[in-house]
């Protein structure tokens, strides 16, 4: 290996890591809340720990814990978060184009690390030019690391710590991420009105329908329209 | 205790199986033409689908307010992205807009 490329690897890495900073903001209250939680329905440290390795998606490790300490049946658990996580077969569909190039051996840990979060920033990265795999893996990575490190301190002090305020502002950064990703990327006309529209129906899915099938339909919906649209006017 | 593992486990697995199946797929053939199209609309039309009911709404219902810090907040952070374009200064300035907006 020469000298350049040793240099090339950490930098890479590094620089991917560094864009994660916003995201692990946003997972510190979310979880140690989440860790807070758990240790609150009786959940030892190592089982806490371990979910947030396994599972690392917030929502549905929120769901669990609570639906556990409610006494509920394993299988209704288990439909419960994978109805919760279907939403990433849109992230991962909609990331794929961009992988085709990476090497194949990163692919499964990559897909692993998917979420909202993670995804939205990288689609941002790599929509403004091509991203190494290195530069994928220090942003996943690093974003993972941040979740999984504030689900073991809400295990340990979740029950001597207690400031909803900042908790609350803390939460907003995630927010804050999505709002600005988006300013970034409805770049066109036509993807400003597709968020428009996808806001409202969010919205009218979000009253009308149980659970987070809103994120899914609002998105199914918006996107075909937007095709039968680009069809109709005859851009391809 | 072994209940609880196997529950993590099948958590696991039932996570892991929507995240990695269409990376798997979608990596190995060409992508048709309109299904490249359609893929185009998600990251704008899911960023929105998780904005819209985040800050306007609370506890199930509509929450338009002025006490709605969440999204007050948001219209701070929309004019930094659009002219700055830096993530970790919009991320800042909402989470600060949120807490002066909490102790006033």
């Amino acid at each position: 290996m020469k000298a350049e490329e040793v240099m090339i690897i950490p930098q890479d890495f590094a620089a991917g890591s560094k864009k994660a900073l916003p995201i692990v903001l946003g997972y510190l209250p979310i979880g140690f809340a989440y860790g807070s939680l758990a240790a609150l329905a009786g959940i030892s440290l190592p089982c806490i720990v371990l979910m947030s390795l396994l599972v690392f998606a917030g929502s549905a490790q929120f769901i669990t814990v609570s639906m556990l300490a409610a006494g509920a049946g394993a299988v209704s658990v288990l439909i419960t978060v994978f109805l919760v996580n279907l939403r990433h077969l849109l992230l991962s569909a909609s990331l794929a184009p961009y992988l085709q190039r990476l090497p194949r051996r990163v692919l499964p840990l990559l897909a692993f690390w998917l979420t909202d979060e993670s995804y939205a920033v990288a689609y941002g990265e790599l929509r403004e030019g091509e991203r190494s795999h290195l530069f994928l893996l220090g942003l996943f990575g690093t974003a993972y690391a941040g979740w999984a490190v504030s689900g073991v301190l809400g295990g340990l002090f979740g029950s001597l710590f207690n400031s909803t305020t900042a908790a609350f502002a803390m939460e907003y950064a995630l927010y804050a991420m999505f709002i600005f990703l988006l300013v970034i990327q409805a770049g066109d006309r036509k993807l400003l009105c597709a968020a428009l529209l996808a806001g409202l129906l969010s919205l009218l899915f979000y009253f009308l329908l149980p659970g987070s099938w809103y994120i899914i339909l609002a998105t199914v919906v918006t996107a075909t329209v937007g095709v039968l649209v680009e069809k109709w006017q005859g851009s391809f | 205790m072994a209940r609880l593992l196997l529950i993590i486990l099948g958590c696991a697995l039932v996570t892991y199986v929507p995240r990695f199946f269409p990376i798997y797929i979608l990596t190995r053939i060409k992508i048709p033409k309109a299904v490249a199209v359609w893929l185009r609309y998600v990251p704008a039309a899911v960023l929105a689908a998780l904005i819209a009911p985040g800050i306007t709404t609370a506890e199930g219902r509509f929450y338009l307010s002025l006490s709605n810090s969440y999204l007050l907040a948001s219209i701070p952070v929309f004019f930094v992205a659009w002219r700055t374009r830096n993530m970790l200064l919009s991320v800042c300035t909402g989470m600060a807009a949120v807490l002066v907006l909490q102790l006033v």
